[in-house]
């Protein structure tokens, strides 16, 4: 029963954080917004037992993004030049379709946890019954993405490393431009 | 019985933080609550992991709580000097000549 009512709410508070991004116009509060939306979403994930993605969305969600984010801040302003002014109907009716569409579709997916769905009959019998014995892992999602997706994860690191070098060359060229103009000023 | 009430307060206190990080007139409510409210998400996942039996969760508190206060520094530091590249650097200098 607490679980239902963790869950329920958890996802209540991140609707009303939503709304309230998609609402407010002051960029430092919805920054702010989104660390505490990031927060809300770690938080569901751990009691929905996910504790990798938890892991995964509070470094990076609440931690990396929120200060790329506030750095980002500080090289522009604080408002939004003016606030959008035209009423987008037709993007409106194309989302409400498609999310009608999405809702339609979730009406034919297997109930939660029913051990009966075809993603819990192809290879997880055997992640759970060899995993421990294979990887020497006790998570199981553990094992499967360090272990039997290995090359996968490393591949995402790939990425993620490819990606922070960059934003790293972004910012550290600014920094030694600048440096260097002092330099020159001082002799 | 007693976390279920522990969880019931903490939700309740989140809903709180949240409606002053809503409302908030100043950046510094702003903080504040967003402090507070990683404060409640690591209270939320130990009295969870409490709850369920799984101990292990506790471990990904504290990684919450290192986070949490990370972040905070790091919007403290951004909203003194007003941007994250000319850190502790001209301080010093300053200093020097003084």
């Amino acid at each position: 029963m607490i679980d239902n009512l963790l869950n329920i709410t958890l996802l209540a508070f991140l609707a009303i954080t939503a709304f309230a991004i998609i609402r407010i116009r002051n960029l430092f509060a919805v920054i702010m917004l989104f660390g505490i939306y990031s927060l809300l979403s770690a938080g569901l994930f751990v009691v929905l037992d996910a504790a990798d993605v938890a892991f995964t969305e509070a470094a990076v969600g609440a931690g990396i993004s929120t200060v790329l984010m506030l750095a980002t801040l500080a090289l522009t302003k604080n408002h939004e030049e003016k606030p959008p002014a035209h009423r987008p109907w037709l993007p409106m009716i194309v989302v409400l379709v498609t999310g009608a569409a999405l809702v339609y579709g979730t009406v034919d997916i297997p109930s939660f946890s029913d051990s009966e769905a075809p993603a819990h009959k192809h290879v997880a019998p055997r992640y759970i019954e060899e995993g421990f014995k294979e990887t020497g892992v006790p998570n199981l999602v553990t094992a499967v993405l360090a272990s039997y997706r290995g090359f996968d994860t490393l591949g995402e690191v790939t990425v993620i490393f490819t990606a922070g070098i960059g934003v790293l060359l972004l910012l550290g060229r600014r920094r030694g431009r600048k440096r260097g103009d002092e330099d020159n000023n001082e002799t | 019985m007693m976390y279920t009430a522990a969880a019931l307060a903490i939700l309740i206190t989140m809903g709180l933080a949240l409606a002053r990080a809503l409302l908030g007139p100043t950046v510094y409510d702003r903080i504040l609550s967003v402090n507070m409210f990683g404060t409640k998400t690591v209270l939320l996942i130990a009295v969870f992991a409490f709850l369920s039996g799984q101990t292990d969760i506790l471990d990904i508190a504290l990684v919450y709580a290192l986070i949490n206060f990370i972040g905070v520094v790091a919007v403290l530091k951004l909203i003194e000097q007003g941007n994250f590249f000319t850190s502790g650097e001209k301080d010093e200098r300053e200093v020097e000549s003084e």
